[in-house]
């Protein structure tokens, strides 16, 4: 079971992102949780400074734009 | 160089759809072909070879270089980065706390943070293109001026003290450990031309499907300014750069909120119909620079006291640089 989190302030790429994801899970029928962090807190607390970011099991795994599918599969895939 | 787009709006207005040159459509409709085309073109081109170019560079790599200098080169080294740093304003909050734990005074984050809007390859590229290059270097060096000042009084008044106290803590943590910090300096990967153009080719995309909107509103604008307030109307009224009309600028600009894409048609236009340089230059850069959305952002790492200050400090930069041009422009 995967937890995977996305940071980002609720600009759209950040949602998207998170919609991305949830549509790539399914897809792939994965057992992961998506969910959305939007603590400016939390997301320093990650050390990350451009959102969207993606964190995989609290491993920053992407940081800074809307990762493309394949990328996604292959977090996923890992 | 430009006299293409020119040409291909003289002959798809006047020729074409055979519109009278003085004919206020006419003369709208020619502005807009005219900006839009060459905008575009420029647009694609320039932002790629410049994504090219920076394809490194990147916030983090920015704070890592901030982190630890002087007060005085920070304030310009931060200035400047956020002039050239590819940067999205929804990146703000966690940049600006990426920066405070790094132990980076407010002043410079704030310098960065302020200049970003102001300038970006984009308006610089619009500015040459439409308004010449004298005025883009005065536009360039006034924008750093008001990240640097704002920056430096930020920093001379304490502002610190206002951040939400988790910041304040971060800020805090940061400054104790930059004695130390840092560990292992990042050492830079070398990007393969292959990489560099990916790079450039996504970004292109990004920033070109961002900012065309903006490019139509700013041209429409543009146009029917151009077309439709009758002539030495702003003169006649605006022209002598009267002192109230500068304050008024800025507060009129406040509340509209633009991209600094779309403003720069918006400039050239008011700039035509006889807006005094320092009035145009007040107003544009309240619209960019000053929006309540990012403000309202910000509310989430700064107190009222302090978000209240750094909007106080930006209405009234805007309002001197008004003034002062108005007052040197004449001589320019």
């Amino acid at each position: 079971m995967k937890n995977i989190i996305v940071l980002g302030s609720g600009c759209t790429k950040c949602v998207k992102t998170a919609e991305l994801i949830a549509e790539v899970v399914k897809e792939h029928g994965v057992a992961a949780t998506v969910s959305k962090e939007t603590n400016p807190e939390v997301i320093m607390g990650y050390g990350v400074m451009s959102t969207p970011a993606v964190v995989i099991d609290e491993q920053v795994v992407h940081s800074g734009s809307m990762p493309q599918k394949a990328q996604i599969e292959a977090w996923l895939a890992k | 160089m430009f006299a293409i787009f020119t040409a291909l709006a003289d002959w798809l207005v006047y020729g074409v759809l055979s519109l009278a040159p003085q004919s206020r459509l006419g003369e709208a409709l020619h502005f807009f072909v005219e900006d839009t085309s060459k905008i575009f073109v420029l647009l694609l081109l320039m932002i790629y070879v410049i994504a090219l170019l920076r394809a490194s560079l990147n916030v983090e790599k920015v704070r890592d270089y901030l982190a630890g200098k002087n007060r005085l080169t920070g304030y310009l080294l931060g200035s400047a980065f956020g002039a050239v740093t590819p940067f999205c304003s929804c990146s703000s909050i966690p940049a600006f706390l990426g920066f405070t734990s790094a132990g980076i005074p407010i002043g410079i984050t704030m310098a960065f943070l302020i200049t970003s809007p102001l300038i970006n390859e984009v308006a610089v590229l619009l500015l040459v293109g439409l308004l010449g290059w004298q005025f883009t270097l005065i536009y360039v060096v006034v924008g750093m001026l008001v990240g640097v000042v704002s920056g430096a009084f930020l920093d001379a008044i304490h502002a610190e003290r206002w951040l939400q106290s988790f910041a304040a803590k971060a800020l805090q943590r940061g400054q104790q450990q930059q004695v130390s910090c840092c560990g292992t300096p990042q050492t830079l990967p070398q990007l393969s031309w292959q990489a560099r153009h990916d790079f450039a080719a996504a970004e292109t995309k990004e920033i070109v499907g961002r900012v065309w909107k903006w490019v139509f509103i700013g041209v429409g604008l543009g146009a029917a300014l151009h077309g439709f307030v009758p002539e030495g109307w702003v003169a006649d009224h605006l022209g002598q750069g009267q002192w109230w009309s500068v304050p008024l600028a800025v507060l009129i600009g406040v509340p509209l909120y633009s991209n600094v894409t779309g403003i720069v048609p918006v400039m050239e236009s008011l700039l035509q119909n006889g807006l005094p340089v320092g009035t145009t230059l007040a107003f544009c850069m309240a619209t960019v620079a000053a929006s309540f959305p990012e403000f309202v952002l910000l509310k989430q790492v700064m107190q009222w006291r302090l978000l209240a200050s750094v909007f106080g400090i930006l209405l009234l930069a805007f309002t001197l640089i008004g003034w002062l041009f108005n007052l040197i422009g004449p001589m320019l």
